[in-house]
């Protein structure tokens, strides 16, 4: 291990990295990866977690076949300086902030997306110009071997390498000196991360998760956007690995009198998308491990969590599967409402106005989304200001993970920094300012000994008042 | 507050958690989020300024013997500089960014809006005691953060004028500073902060990052290093050592994180800017530095005993050039220039953070970009002095550091569009300008979605004419798209 990452810093060291050329070459044997191993990409996620092809090309593939072209075609206009405006007073001089590569960076990835998690942040610290290492979860162990075996054979292999292996390796990278680690998983996880990177002062991301709400407001009125509304909502929860996602609607919010109108929608629209029954399901993904399915059965074992189920419940143990279920109102000092759910489990929490929503978000930790289906622009505007997520999206789901403009990251126990597009390219970065200065004029005023006239000089100077400056010069103000 | 000279009650774990929930229940209840309120904090916060110029100079004289015209411009002249700034552009930072959408989304709108992060916790440092207190805080109050202030304990007189002060002028509901050493710091670091922003060195940022880490708490880290300054011939030799001066006895004597460290210059190059130096710290400060109003004086005799170590050790003592003389009762040092010191000296080791001036000798000044990329952790800033464009291109490209200047040394700290922060070693994060007001936000991500062009084709059933359809969608090419829907 220690002689990888040696030469991923010898690597560094010798320039190779830095270049343009070197990043564009790399991003396209990226693209060439992705589209000569297409079937055997989708048959590792549908082992490692049931994937359909549809699903694996939405969120995984695509997505990063979309953020390499889109790199590709940004990162002459990224690596660029940046020109910064300067007062007459530091005539001539010139100032500008030039973006860097920050070294040898580690990346740890998830099981959940077990493509994009590792690729994504991969693109990024490959444009910026840094040396990787990528951990991928062991919990997606064909998708793993994929990487470490089809990597190497497309891209520079001293200069972005893959390990293997579970938590112990993990621990031991931890223990060694990078200029940046990027972090997705869980907050437990997260404090570890942090913890060891404070050693040697590495700078983070983490991107964590939360109990992600969905908020559903008047849009029930209008029968067919009460329909899409549904579709969005299941299409959601139930579409992303059953649940498992980080941005997945964790419970739903919403007044008394609609709930039963939208639990009818919803239930529908999971019989059409998913099949009528545990045998019958379909276009859905699996629980990823024997350890998740039992934590998800147990959050329904509680008898008031069992009672409130409205809608599927059966489980299959040995396909490691379970049925989209919903939950009306199950107990709100239940695990199912206090923990991160990351399952096909959706509560459904009742209020008597929508209004109480936003209080009842705040009472738990930040989330990486909130969603709100509505059409009233003062509730939204309310909802802007009076709750705190990494990021809020109205009257969809899960689509602001297409976005390269909007920057994808959390905010307190959800997380800190972002990506996505040029925030990729940021946070493998180091801004470095540089000022440029000639060596006329002189202000003397700058220099020892000290006097009175040299004090109001400078006390002109910075308040930018040249025309005092100028009086003073001239005699015609007193020091 | 819980100083400890007082017969007060101790600022315990209790006390940091309870004032810290207070703090909370302010930001909850709102008060810090209108525009109304970080405007008033920000006019007193300048009010507090102007009224007490005098204290604020005769606490930095009492602290550090700091000149009048260095207190008077970089801790408040440039403190002004900074509230007005935040005054005059705060509208402008709050409001929401649009961002771009595509294709892939349509129809939908999106936007980026900053919100604060909470109840912030600064840790300041001891040179520059009021900017360093202060200045976050500008961009903390502009984000519309609750706030709690730790002064450093090694600048009494300031840390109890701030504490005063801050009392007095701004919103104690919201504001609050703790004075105190590391019992008190400790109390505050096991509190769950929403960001925590640390002025210091490389060890105790260590022990912030570390308890940051237990509640996930982002963090911007300003720490130090070896700033290095590469002197180049066929320079206009008086004006860029006089800038040099400047930079490092002009500011605290050396006691700075942006201060320059050392110098690379060539060979033959060194005994003309020995010369130099001598010519211009003697028209700067006089015959007897030691006795010069202009120069500040070494904190405290901890320091003092550090960098008379530095001087000491063997095969250093024997290099000073210039210089050398010390006060100990009162706390002085002249400037000192050493020449050709050892590379494996201790001063060549740790950050000088003083008025002495190890110059190293190459062969050619190209050699130095290697040397310092090589010597270890990455500096604050590096500096290069130089006429040569091709030479400039290549210290750009290939020196890492927080900051650079070319032909000046520290000037860039002045530059609010210029970010001010460390990489590596010398620290994550930035401020200053809107950086400050970036620092203590959260840039929070909306997405704004119709219902319209709803496309069956996001939805279960999945079918291959779905794929190719998502395919060619995801890959925005209008071309692909309309095979795609013709079936093709």
């Amino acid at each position: 291990m220690e002689k990888s990452i040696a030469e991923l810093r010898e690597t560094f060291k010798s320039g190779r990295t830095k270049s343009v050329s070197w990043r564009k070459k790399q991003l396209k044997a990226f693209l060439d990866l992705v589209n000569e191993n297409e079937d055997s990409i989708f048959k590792a996620l549908d082992q490692d977690l049931g994937k359909s092809p549809v699903e694996s090309y939405r969120d995984e593939l695509g997505i990063v076949k979309k953020s390499a072209t889109y790199s590709l075609s940004c990162l002459d206009k990224w690596v660029a300086p940046k020109k910064g405006d300067l007062p007459l007073l530091l005539f001539p001089s010139k100032a500008e902030v030039i973006p860097e590569p920050l070294g040898v960076v580690l990346i740890f990835s998830a099981w959940n997306f077990p493509i994009t998690l590792a690729l994504d942040p991969l693109i990024g610290a490959i444009s910026a110009g840094n040396t990787v290492l990528l951990k991928p979860s062991e919990l997606a162990p064909a998708c793993m071997s994929f990487l470490i075996q089809a990597i190497p054979q497309y891209l520079d292999n001293k200069a972005i390498k893959v390990i293997g292996g579970g938590a112990d390796v993990g621990e031991r990278l931890l223990e060694l000196r990078w200029d940046k680690i990027f972090f997705t998983g869980s907050p437990r996880v997260g404090r570890l991360v942090m913890t060891a990177a404070a050693k040697h002062l590495t700078p983070v991301t983490l991107e964590l998760g939360g109990k992600c709400p969905a908020i559903v407001h008047n849009t029930l009125s209008n029968p067919s956007k009460a329909k899409v509304t549904a579709k969005r909502i299941v299409g959601a929860k139930w579409g992303p690995c059953t649940g498992q996602a980080c941005i997945a609607i964790d419970y739903v919010l919403v007044e008394e009198k609609s709930a039963s109108t939208l639990i009818e929608l919803l239930k529908k629209c999971i019989q059409r998308f998913y099949g009528g029954n545990l045998k019958e399901l379909n276009s859905i993904s699996r629980i990823v491990n024997k350890n998740q399915f039992q934590r998800l059965v147990n959050l329904m074992k509680d008898p008031h969590v069992a009672a409130s189920v409205v809608y599927g419940g059966s489980v299959d143990e040995e396909q490691l599967v379970i049925e989209p279920t919903i939950l009306l109102d199950p107990p709100l000092d239940s695990e199912i409402m206090n923990e991160e759910i990351f399952g096909p489990l959706l509560p459904i929490i009742t209020v008597k106005n929508i209004e109480e929503s936003i209080e009842f978000i705040n009472s738990k930790p930040n989330p990486l989304v909130i969603y709100a289906f509505t059409e009233d622009e003062t509730f939204k505007k309310r909802i802007l200001s009076d709750t705190s997520s990494g990021s809020v999206t109205f009257n969809d789901a899960m689509i602001q993970f297409l976005c390269d403009s909007l920057p994808f990251g959390g905010v307190g126990q959800s997380g800190f920094g972002r990506y996505h597009g040029k925030y990729s390219f940021d946070t493998f970065s180091h801004e470095k300012s540089v000022l440029h200065r000639a060596f006329y004029p002189e202000l003397e005023p700058r220099y020892p000994p000290w006097t009175n006239f040299k004090l109001m000089f400078i006390k002109l100077a910075y308040g930018f008042d040249y025309l005092g400056l100028m009086l003073l010069m001239l005699g015609f103000r007193k020091s | 507050m819980g100083s400890k000279s007082e017969d007060k009650a101790v600022f315990d774990t209790e006390s940091a958690k309870q004032m810290v929930n207070k703090l909370r229940a302010s930001f909850m209840a709102g008060k810090t989020k209108t525009y109304e309120w970080r405007v008033s904090q920000l006019i007193a916060m300048l009010n507090m300024l102007e009224e007490n110029e005098l204290q604020i100079v005769s606490a930095l004289r009492d602290d550090l013997s700091k000149p009048e015209l260095e207190s008077s411009i970089y801790e408040i002249a440039m403190l002004k500089n900074s509230c007005k700034l935040a005054l005059k552009e705060m509208k402008h930072w709050m409001k929401p960014e649009k961002a771009k959408t595509s294709l892939t989304t349509f129809p939908s709108s999106a936007e980026i809006v900053s919100e604060p992060l909470g109840v912030v916790f600064v840790i300041s440092a001891w040179n520059y005691p009021f900017l360093l207190s202060l200045d976050p805080m500008v961009g903390a109050i502009a984000a519309g953060n609750a706030i709690v202030l730790k002064p450093s304990e090694l600048a009494p007189a300031s840390s109890s004028l701030l504490a005063k002060l801050v009392a007095g002028y701004l919103d104690g509901s919201c504001i609050k500073v703790v004075e105190g050493a590391v019992p008190e710091t400790s109390a505050l670091l096991e509190q769950k902060w929403d960001k925590i922003f640390y002025t210091g060195n490389g060890r105790v940022a260590r022990i912030v990052m570390a308890a940051a880490a237990k509640h996930l708490t982002p963090i911007v880290l300003e720490l130090g290093g070896k700033s290095p300054v590469i002197v180049d011939s066929g320079i206009d030799l008086k004006v860029a050592t006089r800038r040099i001066i400047a930079g490092k006895w002009g500011c605290n004597n050396g006691q700075a994180c942006v201060s320059p460290d050392y110098i690379i210059t060539a060979k033959d190059y060194a005994v003309k800017l020995v010369d130099s130096f001598k010519c211009e710290l003697q028209q700067f400060y006089g015959k007897n530095p030691l006795e010069s109003k202009d120069l500040s004086r070494i904190v405290n005799s901890n320091h003092f005993d550090r960098l008379s170590k530095l001087l000491e050790e063997d095969k250093v003592s024997s290099k000073i050039a210039h210089g050398g003389a010390r006060d100990e009762t009162n706390l002085k040092i002249a400037p000192t220039i050493l020449l050709d010191v050892p590379i494996n000296s201790l001063i060549m080791k740790e950050e000088i953070f003083g008025p002495l001036l190890p110059i190293i000798l190459v062969d050619n000044v190209e050699e130095s970009f290697d040397m310092i990329n090589s010597s270890g952790p990455k500096p604050l800033a590096a500096y290069l002095f130089t006429n040569n464009n091709k030479l400039k291109e290549k210290f750009v490209a290939e020196v890492s550091a927080g900051g650079l200047v070319v032909n000046d040394t520290t000037v860039h700290l002045a530059e609010h569009n210029l970010p001010f922060g460390g990489v590596g070693e010398s620290g994550m994060g930035s401020y200053h300008g809107k950086f400050s007001f970036d620092a203590f936000s959260h840039k929070k991500a909306v997405l704004y979605k119709g219902f319209s062009g709803d496309s069956s084709l996001r939805y279960p059933p999945y079918t291959r004419g779905k794929l190719r359809l998502l395919q060619a969608l995801l890959s925005g090419s209008i071309l692909r798209i309309i095979r795609a829907l013709l079936g093709w």
